[in-house]
């Protein structure tokens, strides 16, 4: 397929997965605000929840371009609804859109209307409306469209190529955001050894696994209480955790090795070992190696995995004779 | 220069489509007005409420140029159907094929012998001296000799089975995606009607339109690979060009996808280049090729028409075929007509004067309040007086725009232009209606039953340009 097309999709469905996950942080983060544990012993402040989606994100100096200080109400404003911040939920659903709008001959009309009324009706959200309906009434209504939109897809599309561009970009998404929500615990979560096993623990354990949805799988699969070892290998190594760096490693090797036919293509070599490294990966291993220093060195591999697959799929460069041509959008017939 | 004598070519009593002078409804209209009155307002105005909702949705929305409140828009649509009689759409529709031949009989001659300049039918400068005319197309092969693959015939009527051809649409012509839509639209919205009522089928059109362009590829290709080249998602009728390579089934292109090597065209691809053998481009000739025509494209492919010269790569529509459908050409028609094809012609052109002969320049500044005037090289009701409808000092300043360059503009009798039943704030009211069909060629010159209606939503207007506030309506022709 057109490598322009393979590109709009992989990010209609990165930017709606982002969208997602963006609700899902924010949600974990309103939940632990109204947590009654704000303020420990003398010297043992812990952040406050609401810089967590700063630093997962990594928007923190855009940030403070804007609002001289963090509150509930201006973090909110800043990633839900600001234009101006590319992974604010708005920005992320208006590129989603715009991708489909893109190729909406690569897509079904379905998947297409569904994603240009989340448009229609993300514009006519503000701030008045996301208090009325109730914050995390707000969220779960985001996820549900993501759920939607996905279900759509699952429905109706064509198991085609650009099906699989579609998917590369959801699990691609969803590698980064589950690494970066899991090493939220790292920055903010652990105020001091006294602390493990203690009902903050507890509770900040439980709003991230939560989070994640994954809160009843650990139950089921556990039926234990809740331990640091026990959620990283629950989201990192266990591949039957639908969110999990393991499970979304599982298709995304899948989906690359079925892209790249009978070439051998780097991409497909890079997501082979990332893919091995949690398919053969200890708990124990992560934990002398240190969760966020794993955490970290998985993030960068993600990274250079999606270089890699812009390289060879997304945007190619040919030999081209001839003149060279700027990349504009314009439109200029009368 | 012929007159009109015929005094209903611009009588005040408007031909109304659906009913009759007695306001009795008309015979064709017969089972639907019937419906019609059996269906309570509040349910109409539900079902009109839910057409709005679901064109929006759907995303059917054209951009407005100038406009600066929003990049996209949904063209206003009306469920009441514009609808015809058999016997008169046989007619329209030969008349609508005859012309498309004559035109592309037209376009050879010009760019090959030009026999029509050497009988003396047509002046030399009219052809030559038109910035249309493409002298790079000059002993250019095109397979089949087919220029015009996609015509847009703009026919209006003003009374019963006289229709006139308002203009020739040969570059690249636009709608063909609301004529689909509508139609889905009254079958999502009225299945029943349906199943009372023989309307002929449209949706093959998509499937033609694909036969005519794999049967126009270039020599010695077996299995065609066909791809719609367009401008791009600002571009007015973006959603056209997505909706016709997806109906197709084909890949949707913009410049930036194509290249150019050895005089080929391919396409980037997740698995490498790969060759394009038809191009429906939706982008003009200047934009094409900035080795070619303008420098400044950045929507056109470097090397194209290099391309296209050797023979590798189709176009659709043939670069140059505009020069056929400029308003000042457009009254050589019926003579192009008996010229290449020996025939009467079956529709009529409307009365037009040149500008650029004294004569008619006279006669138009002097009854300018009853006329209406176009610019020869305009299209999409841009930038024209429509002289009942104007202030005086409106009229005074397009005197001085014509004065200034007179053969840029022709002029013609204001059209008492028929008139449909539409929806308005005021209830159910008449509005003036044109009609775009489609002609397709390549394998063969056919149309789908059918074409666009297009309604001039204010009252009294006759601009029925969705750019100036024109809306739509589902046209139905009945089967016999």
């Amino acid at each position: 397929m057109l490598a322009r097309a393979a590109n709009n999709l992989y990010w209609m469905s990165r930017h709606i997965e982002r969208a997602e996950n963006t609700a899902r942080m924010l949600d974990v983060t309103y939940r632990m605000s109204l947590l009654p544990y704000r303020v420990l012993e003398a010297g043992q402040e812990w952040a406050d929840p609401w810089a967590l989606p700063l630093v997962i994100t990594g928007r923190a100096t855009a940030y403070y371009e804007l609002y001289p200080e963090i509150t509930p109400n201006n973090m909110l404003h800043f990633m839900v609804l600001d234009p101006s911040n590319p992974s604010s939920i708005y920005s992320c659903i208006q590129a989603a859109r715009e991708n489909a709008r893109s190729v909406r001959g690569a897509i079904t009309s379905e998947m297409y209307e569904d994603l240009n009324q989340l448009w229609l009706d993300m514009r006519n959200v503000d701030y008045p409306h996301v208090e009325s309906r109730g914050i995390s009434e707000f969220f779960d209504w985001v996820k549900l469209q993501s759920h939607q939109f996905r279900g759509v897809t699952f429905g109706t599309m064509l198991r085609d190529e650009g099906y699989q561009f579609i998917r590369l970009g959801t699990f691609m998404e969803r590698a980064d955001n589950t690494a970066r929500i899991v090493d939220v615990k790292y920055h903010t979560l652990l105020p001091s050894a006294a602390d493990v096993g203690g009902a903050v623990d507890y509770y900040q354990w439980s709003a991230l696994l939560r989070s994640v949805s994954a809160f009843d799988s650990y139950r089921k699969v556990y039926r234990d209480v809740i331990t640091p070892m026990k959620v990283a290998e629950l989201l990192i190594l266990r591949d039957d955790v639908p969110r999990s760096l393991h499970a979304c490693m599982n298709d995304i090797y899948e989906i690359l090795r079925n892209l790249s036919d009978d070439t051998q293509l780097e991409a497909e070599r890079m997501a082979g070992e990332l893919h091995a490294k949690l398919h053969y990966g200890r708990t124990q291993q992560i934990f002398d190696v240190g969760l966020h220093e794993y955490l970290m060195d998985f993030l960068d591999g993600i990274g250079n995995l999606a270089s890699e697959i812009n390289r060879d799929f997304l945007v190619p460069v040919y030999p081209r004779p001839g003149a060279t041509q700027t990349q504009t959008q314009s439109s200029y017939l009368a | 220069m012929n007159m009109p004598t015929n005094g209903s070519l611009t009588a005040q009593r408007w031909f109304n489509e659906m009913y009759d002078e007695s306001g009795a409804p008309r015979e064709h209209y017969a089972a639907f007005a019937n419906w019609l009155g059996s269906k309570p307002v509040e349910f109409m105005l539900q079902k009109q409420k839910e057409a709005d909702t679901l064109y929006a949705r759907q995303g059917i929305t054209f951009a407005v140029y100038g406009d600066d409140t929003g990049v996209e828009r949904s063209i206003p649509f009306d469920i009441i159907p514009r609808i015809m009689r058999p016997g008169a759409w046989k007619a329209l529709s030969d008349g609508c094929c005859q012309r498309v031949r004559a035109l592309n009989a037209f376009l050879k001659d010009i760019y090959h012998g030009q026999e029509i300049i050497k009988a003396g039918i047509i002046p030399e400068q009219q052809v030559l001296g038109n910035i249309l005319f493409r002298p790079e197309m000059r002993g250019v092969h095109v397979p089949a000799d087919v220029y015009v693959h996609v015509a847009g015939i703009d026919i209006v009527k003003v009374e019963r089975d006289t229709f006139y051809v308002l203009e020739d649409n040969l570059r690249t012509p636009s709608g063909v995606s609301y004529m689909l839509e509508n139609r889905k639209m009254m079958m999502r919205l009225f299945p029943d009607l349906f199943s009372r009522i023989p309307i002929a089928p449209v949706d093959h059109y998509a499937d033609v339109l694909l036969d005519n362009l794999r049967a126009v590829a270039p020599a010695g290709v077996s299995n065609p690979t066909v791809a719609v080249l367009t401008p791009g998602s600002y571009n007015s009728a973006y959603f056209e060009h997505a909706f016709l390579a997806q109906q197709m089934g084909v890949e949707l292109v913009e410049g930036l996808d194509l290249f150019v090597a050895d005089n080929y065209v391919y396409m980037r691809t997740t698995h490498g280049p790969q060759r394009v053998d038809v191009i429906y481009r939706r982008v003009d000739d200047d934009f094409l090729d900035p080795l070619a025509f303008r420098e400044d494209s950045v929507v056109g492919v470097p090397g194209l028409f290099g391309a296209y010269r050797a023979g590798r790569v189709t176009l659709a529509n043939a670069i140059g075929s505009g020069v056929a459908d400029d308003k000042s050409t457009y009254v050589y028609v019926p003579d192009m007509i008996r010229f290449y094809l020996g025939e009467e012609p079956i529709l009529q052109n409307v009365p037009t004067y040149q500008l650029g002969k004294p004569d008619d320049l006279k006669y138009v500044l002097a009854h300018l309040p009853e006329l209406v005037v176009k610019e020869v090289q305009g299209s999409g009701g841009y930038g024209m007086l429509v002289g009942p409808a104007s202030t005086r000092a409106e009229i005074d300043a397009y005197r001085e725009r014509i004065l200034a360059s007179p053969a840029a503009f022709i002029a013609q009798p204001t059209l008492a232009l028929s008139t449909c039943p539409t929806y308005v704030q005021s209830g159910i009211a008449p509005r003036h209606v044109d009609l775009r069909p489609y002609v397709l060629s390549g394998r063969a010159v056919s149309l789908v039953p059918g074409g666009l209606t297009r309604v001039a939503l204010r009252e009294g207007s006759l601009v029925v340009n969705s750019s100036q506030g024109g809306g739509t309506k589902d046209t139905w022709v009945l089967e016999a």
